[in-house]
């Protein structure tokens, strides 16, 4: 009934704007305690002993944990199970070993939050300092020498591939041979990770507020590892600051507010501050690429040779693999490569453990790729946009069996008409005046460049989903879900797709989500499922409480179901008389019933949305610093249930892409010390770095893997914005490949330009 | 450290009679002692802008103030900026513009524009984009913060 498709205002917005929003720091009771965690100073050691005498003795400390009091509390498990995973799993906890600068060692309880940091401050922990290992592509050497002897820091090697790579390289007109790296950064959503548990006296019940992303995951993990019945523990979602796939993993805070609780008997409130998240919450990326391509004289890829080493950090957390994981999968992207083969080497540092972050993988490996389309361009003297066009996965091969699996599921691209949105993208920018001016700029002495990269994302992961819908007598409707909101604007999505079937406008709908005790199962947010796995199971949800409606009116009215039919916010009888769905609603609840129904959606595959960013930038020479001009994103969602907010998502995406590619970083020194922990050391974009970013959005080609031809906007705006900006200083500089590296900061900038001799990256 | 001194805090035209140490930041004192959630606190070093309040009109960073040193002026916070249920110019431009995802930094950048917008209504938006970049966002890109608030200076001028 029209509400898909709209800009619709959110639903969300009220509270938020008038600072009534409950965040997990703004969760108060009577009684609470305050966790300060004291975290290892050092990169590598082993843990000798922890003195808690000075800091017992701080008014209104009321407990302090070690070890010795969670030992019987196992260590953090994986989303799905790794038993060869499981040496590297981390504790709540250090024991035996500190693995990285930030590791939770002990936990103060405190009725204050001062005095709990106060108390912090006087923990004393003695540890044997120990070489750090923080270079990946070293040789590994013992995850903890003493305690587990033989087994290396070497968690996984992931291997995949298809086609013969051998007689591709064995037919090649030529190598391309590139090393490329990404570092490391993370989310970093405005608010820092926080949790606030009680148990309530009357029912004996543990609930935790502040959880994000998986709540009905966590909680079941979070159960486990107390060993309590799963019904004894609630998880609620209050309003989530930023998640953006680091945010809402089961982490060792979590884990002790919960067990706090519990044994403490009082509530328990944590709240870390930003010199902790910087350091404790994940980071991800931080991947290295060698690359060798086999190319036929026209620049076609024949074969892909690629060895990846991904940086894990200190231990393995609940995302397990999936970042080397989905990198392996999609590097080959939007192009037809016909021989790949790949070896994911996954190396656990001592820096802070790693996870998900918006485009896990994708990220990476679209830098990667595209460094290689630019560096083919380059080596054969073909347009950029050229030998991507003749690399593409035409139309006509869709759907198109990629020869990879990841995430349990194989990589089908279920549509899309790459060529056609690349066409649309140059009309857009138009290309040749644009082209053309940048080439008067640079006759005039302006250091500019052009850059763009194409890429495929993969969105809607099941396997399943669920959603209960309720008419009130009142007019409202009620959806619940087991969704996980992050901010993204996903009561107002829901809201619209049930609005489409019901003709109810969204602002008489409540939309729940991240509560375990509303409904049984749910998997959250995470990997832009949203909207595909929950929309299309509330999608179902209004089409069967629609047909339930008809059935009620019908027997109230005496006549067979057939003969009424449903249109806007209620059901028509032949002769013209509307009973709207507020009275249906009443008469079915004074017959017993509310007027509800359940929909469910499931789906053996993910849909693979796509897009191309391009990026016009300036460099300064004097200064090496490097301005975004311009930033089109070009992307094909299928279909747009709001495009408001799939072009806020975009947009929001491509400042984090641009961070990524100009400013953050988590570096750390020759001992394993962070150098990011404020945020005057990891940069992220403020308005003055962000351009007026450009977004088209298209709807080519729908998927067919779901009823409503809809895929997921969370990922699509970040993907390609690394690969873009490089290509664009390289033109900008008039070196093709001089970028390897991301983040190009002014102190890699500078070096390139001090570099007297051309870049080498070409074989 | 525990030695409390009783202060009042003007907030939003109400006096607020609460003991603190010296030490406690005005941002707790609005949060814990004064039960004002609405500030929020993203880094607690004076980067992120997320708890800008106004103190005697001008937008001040709450995590790198005393609450001590806020005793006697007028403090506003987000939660005094709508009329009952009328929502202040800024902020039903930040509804009607997309300018808000998460709604964390919101409050900082609401009382961060309402202040440099109440002391310089004509500003330029030369000016106005470089007052914004004082605090971070790490959800909208920015630009849907720039449209609203390019929008309730027009509506907050009357033209």
């Amino acid at each position: 009934m029209g509400a898909i498709g709209q800009s619709l205002r959110r639903l969300e917005d009220r509270p938020l704007v008038t600072g009534r929003g409950r965040y997990a720091a703004d969760n108060h009771a009577p009684g609470e305690l305050h966790m300060r965690i004291v975290r290892s100073p050092v990169a590598f050691g082993r843990l000798r002993g922890v003195n808690l005498r000075a800091a017992l003795a701080v008014p209104g400390v009321a407990a302090i944990w070690t070890w010795e009091d969670v030992r019987q509390v196992p260590p953090i498990d994986f989303r799905s199970p790794h038993p060869a995973l499981e040496p590297f799993r981390q504790t709540v906890l250090a024991h035996d070993y500190v693995r990285y600068v930030g590791e939770p060692v002990a936990a103060v309880f405190a009725a204050d939050a001062y005095a709990a940091e106060d108390a912090a401050d006087l923990v004393e922990i003695d540890i044997e300092e120990l070489t750090p290992y923080l270079d990946p592509v070293a040789e590994p050497p013992d995850f903890m020498p003493a305690t587990l002897p033989g087994v290396r820091a070497d968690a996984a090697v992931l291997r995949k591939g298809y086609g013969d790579i051998e007689a591709a390289f064995a037919q090649a007109y030529a190598v391309i041979e590139l090393d490329l790296a990404v570092g490391r950064h993370t989310g970093c959503p405005m608010e820092t990770r926080g949790a606030f548990a009680s148990v309530d006296a009357a029912s004996g019940v543990l609930t935790m507020d502040g959880t994000a992303k998986a709540p009905h995951f966590n909680r079941r993990a979070i159960a486990g590892m107390m060993d309590l019945p799963l019904e004894m523990v609630q998880f609620h979602e209050g309003h989530v600051g930023g998640g953006f796939g680091i945010r809402g993993d089961v982490y060792p805070e979590d884990v002790i507010v919960c067990l706090g609780a519990w044994r403490l008997k009082r509530p328990v409130k944590w709240v870390e501050d930003r010199l902790e998240h910087l350091i404790a919450a994940n980071h991800s990326r931080d991947q290295r690429y060698r690359l060798r391509a086999a190319i036929d004289a026209e620049g076609l890829v024949l074969g892909l040779d690629a060895i990846i080493f991904s940086d894990q950090g200190a231990y393995m957390r609940t995302p397990a693999l999936t970042v080397p994981d989905m990198a392996c999968a999609l590097l080959p992207g939007p192009y037809l490569v016909p021989a790949y083969r790949v070896a994911a080497h996954v190396r656990l540092t001592n820096k802070t453990p790693s996870g998900t972050y918006r485009a896990p993988g994708r990220y990476e490996s679209t830098f990667a790729r595209e460094r290689l389309m630019d560096a083919i361009a380059a080596r054969l003297g073909l347009d950029l946009i050229e030998v991507r066009r003749h690399n593409l996965i035409p139309k006509s091969r869709m759907p198109f069996d990629r020869g990879t699996d990841t995430l349990g599921v194989h990589v089908v691209y279920d549509s899309g008409d790459y060529a056609a949105l690349l066409d649309r993208l140059m009309d857009h920018i138009k290309f040749p005046a644009l082209r053309a001016d940048l080439a008067r700029r640079k006759g005039a002495g302006e250091c500019v460049g052009f850059g763009l990269s194409i890429f495929v994302e993969k969105t809607g992961l099941g396997p399943a989903d669920k959603a209960l819908i309720e008419a009130r007598p009142d007019g409202t409707i009620e959806i619940v879900t087991g969704a996980a909101s992050v901010g993204q604007g996903i009561e107002t999505a829901m809201a619209q797709i049930a609005s489409e079937v019901l003709g109810v406008p969204i602002e008489r709908m409540t939309v729940i989500h991240g509560q375990t005790d509303r409904i049984d199962a749910g998997l959250g947010a995470f990997a832009s499922r949203v909207t595909v796995m929950t929309g299309c199971a509330v999608h179902a949800a209004a089409g069967a409480l629609r047909s339930k409606a008809v059935e009620v009116a019908a027997s109230v009215l005496k006549v067979a179901p057939g003969e009424l039919s449903f249109l806007q916010d209620g059901v028509r009888t032949p002769s013209g008389t509307v009973m709207p769905l507020a009275e249906i609603a009443a008469y079915s609840l004074a017959a017993g019933a509310p007027l509800a129904a359940e929909g469910r959606f499931s789906v053996d595959h993910m849909n693979y949305p796509y897009g191309i960013h391009a990026a016009v930038v300036r460099v300064d020479p004097g200064t090496c610093g490097v301005r975004v001009e311009r930033f089109v994103i070009a992307y094909d969602i299928g279909r747009a249930v709001n495009p408001m907010l799939v072009e806020g998502q975009l947009v929001g995406a491509a400042a984090q892409g641009i961070g990524g590619a100009l400013y953050e970083e988590f570096v750390y020194d020759e001992t394993g010390q962070p150098q990011a922990t404020t945020f005057a050391d990891y940069l992220m974009p403020t308005l003055a770095e962000v351009p007026a970013i450009e977004t088209l959005v298209t709807e080519d080609a729908p998927s067919p893997l779901n009823p409503l031809g809809v895929k997921g906007a969370g990922e699509g705006g970040i993907t390609g914005a690394g690969a873009a900006i490089a290509a664009a200083i390289d033109d900008a500089l008039g070196r093709p490949g001089a970028v390897t590296r991301l983040p190009v900061t002014p102190v890699r900038l500078n070096a390139l330009l001090t570099h007297s001799t051309r870049s080498t990256n070409y074989s | 450290m525990s030695d409390k001194t009783p202060i009042r805090l003007k907030v939003n035209g109400r006096n607020y009679d609460i003991v603190v140490e010296p030490r406690r930041n005005l941002a707790d004192a609005l949060r814990e002692d004064c039960g004002l959630t609405g500030t929020h606190l993203g880094c607690e070093h004076g980067v992120c802008g997320a708890c800008t309040v106004l103190v005697e009109g001008k937008p001040v960073r709450a995590c790198l103030m005393f609450a001590l040193q806020a005793q006697g002026k007028p403090i506003r916070t987000v939660e005094g900026l709508a009329e009952r249920d009328k929502l202040h110019p800024m902020q039903q431009a930040f509804c009607d513009n997309h300018g808000l995802q998460c709604g964390f930094c919101t409050p900082g950048f609401l009382m961060l524009a309402v202040g440099a917008l109440e002391a310089e209504p004509d500003m330029s938006d030369e000016d106005l984009r470089h007052v914004l970049s004082s605090n971070l966002c790490r959800c909208t890109g920015y630009q849907n913060i720039l449209k609203a608030v390019r929008a309730a200076a027009k509506e907050m001028r009357g033209t």
